[in-house]
């Protein structure tokens, strides 16, 4: 805190709180920090009812099976079991499915994926319902199983509806042209999995009136309680989503299938029922990032400016649709980058495997295909003998740019200047410039790392990504903000997964109300629908109606006053509780203004509308979009085939900083998660089967994987139709940085690097390469 | 992360099924309760076992904690010799004190994971657990380590940790690993280990060098790479016979590079030729772990004997 103490005048000496800063613009810290960081922050793992029952899941041992018979009177028999449920109880409707219900809650006739959920049990200790679980007698007649989703398309369907999930075929501008200069390239993404640090856990309790309700780290109650509510046959209001605490979330966390049948326990048993996941199970179960497939040929004319953009895209979506349909509209609409692409055709396929599912991970879609064309861009700079960097800035998209879906780039595209600030800014030191300093070599601290076989690269990414639901989703918010006593509180469904949305209505409702005291209720199905936490919604529909809830508040306690005095509510202002006039000849605190009455106003943001692509790929799909540059500088033992990344340096179009501490630590995390995609994380498969669905096997980056990050320029240009015209800071970072550590392995070595996460014999140089 | 949890909400059920835990405070009273409870599993830091046990593959009936055990968590020195106690943990044997009396082990035992696994994992854990990635079993094998096992009535017996690691001797039901027995050799050692990754992680492969110059001999294991460590003893009499162990253990710099090509074709043979003679490719996945062990070999006895 700085000396300033006018702020703290009204007080007495010495019992004054060191004021915290507030309103927008400031870091106002979050409120659930410190009950994060001493453990006492509660989480869904963390509830506990009286007489709760244990429940746990039978799932799949095979990837792709014909289901014979299910016999559960063993289970049943064992003492201390309540219920064991299969598919014959689901009495509402059989298939779900976040994009197309398309997936049985219960396997019954066949499973399509390894882990699918089979029955479920209730009992009176944890270990009894797993023992129980195992003891339910499932005869299967195994099938093959299709795991190359280039096989999908001609293999026999793994689903009524067919293997393909959609396919575009964007067309745009001539086919017939051709530049002087053509690269191309094949290249494949891994398996990403969110792993939050805390696995799926939840507890049902059922109600007197036949309902239920649920207590679990939703991301998206509202939804989770329709579908809960479709499968058991109720009407939704007999069926309450209630918001515990998230223990991380990047999307959508949770494996839905978990929450169905914990729902499904309590009402057949009567008792509250508890379920915690294995760390296998969360594997097994939630959605993955799509592991992607993509042949590109970029065209350019003698002097880099691009001509045509052609590309196959192809989307393994696992065993069930779930967002895979938007996932592809965003790989193909951003297949070309943040790049003036005159003529571009891009085929995009999604399709169903026996893999494991895939759905909504950070940034979907558009982080799969910034790896293959920032990879393209390397690959053509090197044809050209041109510097990356320059041939990046020469075909830079900018405002007024028209997408290959033949939107046109309202917002702003700040791209070039995003690029030439990481540019611009100065590169780490090398190591023989500095001998005083500890090098951390590849391979880390106790690795085998020899200086000598260390080579640096620098490379460079661009990435875009679109924020909210597109494609004509109705993006809508409503959000309550209530005034008492001098506090604050906003109702609104949309949930803290760890973005910050809650220390972001504070911040906004302290900004228009002048009122330091604002509360944040926890989130149920009973507030209205705030829509799923993802894509940047929040900050942009819920931000925008706390905002105008916030401002209509501020009108019913103004408006007497105004009245009163003969003048506009305008030149009312509050601060610190305190209202006064421009003039200085009012002068009131909001608790007088207020005189014991309570004030509430409730609004809803709602952006324009969009539309969906149309057969040919065309549309204006997309409310919003946001830009980032990324540099990478990494070491590589080029005999070992090991890779650190140095440095990552990001330069962001993010409209206006509303939260500097927050949104550098969003970056950072974006950043890190995309360091993830680039060098070690994927759940690797062999027939269908995941191999090592535990966090020994499946490796994410620690605090050593992970570099400095330097935020070198926050462009805050502000989007006129964003609310506080701030864009979404979080995926961006995620879809950028795997391309950036891709491009500097690739100056670094001079392998062609063609695949994600990089594995280290592809980082490797011998004397024949 | 779904241990706590798990564990968390176990402690506010229903007492688990009656579970014996014995905490012994010697060797012999370890040994005494596994033979009482022969259903007992002995737990000593717990990072390989509580692993299994959260994720369901094991239900001990009773456990027999070794962490109280004090006189195998130190070490002492007999005859130009070195005895570790079993419940060393690999924080320990990272500190420096331990470095200087056997660097390899100490790198390896600094190499071993994360703090938290280093904190509570033991040498003996390390090598009951026999994973082939365990990082202190190439530095046994290459120091020709012996295991002293602690049986039944005080009774003592003695056996190479290559015998257990290759499972010529097992131990018997009872019998502990209670101390290991590692020569002093006073001359540099080498631990190196190649995770793909910056930050800790299972080795890909790993190598563990000794020099010995009492016996002018160079031992080497490679880890990792295969269920035990392996031991290229052409390779080492052939680069013993090159070092020039009279004139500051000099080597001609060609030698270091073909002493790796030798060590990674004797741990990964080339594949037999086909039937009509071709010559045969190994895998592109092989191809780079023998390039792995290659360099890490060489740049291990590079460093031992600069």
């Amino acid at each position: 805190m700085s000396n300033d103490t006018a702020t703290a005048t009204t007080a007495e000496p010495g019992t004054a709180p060191e004021p915290l800063p507030h309103g927008l613009g400031v870091s106002l810290p979050s409120a659930e920090a410190r009950a994060k960081t001493e453990g006492t922050f509660p989480y869904a793992a963390d509830l506990w009812a009286e007489g709760l029952l244990w429940a746990a899941v039978l799932r799949s041992p095979h990837p792709h099976a014909r289901i014979l018979s299910i016999d559960t009177t063993h289970a049943r028999e064992m003492p201390g079991v309540r219920a064991v449920i299969t598919h014959e109880d689901v009495p509402g409707a059989a298939l779900h499915g976040r994009g197309r219900a398309d997936r049985p809650v219960f396997a019954s006739e066949v499973v399509r994926h390894h882990g699918e959920p089979i029955a479920a049990v209730a009992a009176d200790h944890p270990d009894t319902a797993r023992m129980a679980a195992a003891a339910v007698i499932v005869e299967y007649e195994t099938l093959d199983p299709v795991t190359d989703p280039e096989q999908a398309f001609e293999a026999e369907p793994l689903h009524p509806d067919g293997n393909l999930i959609r396919h575009i075929p964007l067309r745009h501008g001539d086919p017939d042209a051709a530049g002087e200069i053509v690269v191309e390239g094949l290249y494949r993404i891994g398996r990403q999995d969110p792993a939050p640090i805390g696995a799926e856990a939840g507890l049902a309790v059922p109600r007197p009136d036949g309902g239920v309700e649920l207590y679990v780290a939703s991301t998206d109650p509202h939804a989770d309680r329709d579908t809960a509510a479709a499968c058991y046959g109720l009407e939704p209001e007999r069926v309450k989503v209630v918001v515990t605490g998230v223990p991380g979330a990047t999307a959508d966390r949770e494996d839905q299938s978990f929450q169905l049948a914990l729902g499904l326990l309590a009402m057949k048993t009567g008792c509250p029922v508890k379920l915690t996941a294995t760390r296998e199970e969360s594997f097994l179960g939630h959605a993955h990032r799509h592991p992607t497939l993509l042949r590109y040929r970029h065209h350019a004319d003698s002097d880099g400016k691009l001509v045509k953009v052609e590309a196959q895209i192809l989307l393994d979506a696992g065993a069930y649709a779930d967002t895979s349909s938007e996932a592809l509209a965003a790989a193909v609409s951003f297949a070309c980058g943040p790049y003036v692409v005159p003529n571009a055709f891009i085929e995009g396929w999604a399709v169903r495997t026996n893999n494991p599912p895939s759905g909504h991970v950070r940034g979907e879609g558009a982080m799969q295909v910034c790896a293959a064309y920032e990879a393209q861009m390397d690959k053509l700079a090197k044809k050209l003998g041109v510097d990356p960097a320059e041939l990046r800035l020469q075909n830079a998209m900018a405002t007024g740019d028209v997408l290959p879906t033949g939107q046109t780039v309202t917002c702003p595209a700040p791209v070039a200047e995003l690029l030439q600030a990481v540019q611009d800014f100065p590169l780490p030191a090398l190591p023989k410039d500095t001998p005083e300093d500890e090098w951390l070599l590849p391979g880390g601290p106790e690795g085998a790392g020899e200086p000598g076989a260390v080579r640096r690269g620098v490379g460079y990414a661009l990435g875009m990504v679109h924020m909210l639901g597109a494609e004509g989703a109705d993006e809508v918010s409503t959000a309550t903000v209530k005034v008492h006593d001098g506090i604050a509180t906003v109702l609104c469904a949309a949930v803290e997964t760890g973005q910050g949305f809650t220390t972001l209505a504070r911040q906004i409702v302290q900004e228009t109300l002048g009122i330091e005291e604002v509360h944040v209720a926890s989130v149920d199905t009973d507030q209205p629908p705030a829509g799923p936490s993802c894509r940047g919604r929040h900050t942009w529909v819920s931000g925008g109606a706390v905002e105008r809830a916030a401002k209509m508040v501020r009108t019913q306690l103004l408006q007497p006053l105004a009245h009163k005095f003969g003048m506009s509510t305008e030149l009312l202002q509050i601060t610190d509780g305190k209202i006064t006039s421009y003039d200085g000849v009012l002068s009131t605190t909001v608790t007088e203004a207020m005189d014991g009455k309570e004030l509430w106003a409730t609004a809803q943001c709602r952006p324009h509308p969009t539309e969906p692509l149309d057969g040919t790929g065309q549309g204006d799909a997309f409310v919003g979009l946001a830009f980032c540059a990324v540099r990478a500088v990494v070491d590589v033992d080029i005999e070992l085939g090991s890779v650190r990344v140095v440095e990552m340096a990001l330069a962001q179009d993010v409209g206006r900083v509303l939260n500097p501490a927050q949104l550098a630590s969003r970056i950072e995390a974006g950043v890190t998660q995309g360091i993830g995609v680039a060098l070690t994380e994927n759940l690797r498969t062999a027939r269908g089967l995941v191999r090592h669905p535990d966090l020994t096997g499946y490796s994410l980056p620690t605090a050593l994987d992970t570099p400095d990050i330097r935020i070198v320029k926050l462009v805050e240009e502000r989007d006129v139709v964003a609310p506080f015209g701030a864009k979404a800071v979080s995926a961006v970072p995620v879809v950028t940085s795997p391309a950036a550590v891709a491009s500097a392995v690739r100056a670094a070595t001079g392998r062609p690097v063609n695949r994600l996460p990089i594995r280290p014999q592809a980082a490797v140089v011998t004397a024949t390469q | 992360m779904g241990q706590r949890e798990g564990a968390a909400g176990l402690t506010t059920h229903a007492p688990q099924a009656a579970q014996a835990v014995t905490l012994p405070a010697s060797l012999d009273e370890a040994v005494a309760a596994l033979a009482a409870m022969p259903a007992a599993v002995p737990v000593a830091g717990g990072t390989d076992l509580m692993a299994s046990v959260n994720s369901g593959q094991l239900r001990p009936a009773a456990l027999v904690g070794l962490g109280r055990i004090s006189e195998i968590r130190g070490w002492q020195y007999q005859d130009g010799h070195a005895l570790l106690g079993a419940g060393l943990t690999h924080a320990r044997m990272g500190r420096p004190d331990f470095a200087a009396l056997i660097p390899a082990l100490a790198a390896a035992a600094r190499a071993a994971g994360p703090p938290q696994i280093r904190n509570a994992g033991t040498l003996g854990g390390n090598i009951a657990s026999a994973s082939p990635t365990g990082d202190a079993l190439p530095v046994l094998a290459a120091l020709e380590a012996t295991l002293i096992i602690a049986g039944p009535g005080g009774a003592r017996r003695e056996i190479p940790v290559s015998h257990l690691l290759a499972g010529m001797e097992m131990l018997r039901g009872g019998e502990l690993i209670g101390y290991v027995r590692v020569p002093l050799l006073h001359a540099p050692q080498v631990f190196l280990k190649a995770t793909g990754r910056t930050g800790p992680g299972r080795a890909i492969a790993s190598v563990a060098l000794v020099l010995d110059p009492a016996r002018r001999g160079v031992r080497c294991a490679v880890g990792a790479i295969a269920p035990m460590p392996l031991r290229p003893l052409d390779a080492e009499q052939w680069v013993a016979s090159l070092i020039d162990w009279d004139n500051n253990r000099a080597i001609v710099p060609e030698a270091l590079n073909a002493f790796g090509e030798y060590v990674a074709a004797a741990c990964i043979p080339d594949p037999a030729p086909a039937e009509d003679g071709s010559v045969q490719q190994l895998p592109p996945a092989v191809l780079h772990l023998r390039r792995t062990v290659a360099a890490l070999a060489r740049r291990a006895l590079g460093r031992a004997l600069s």
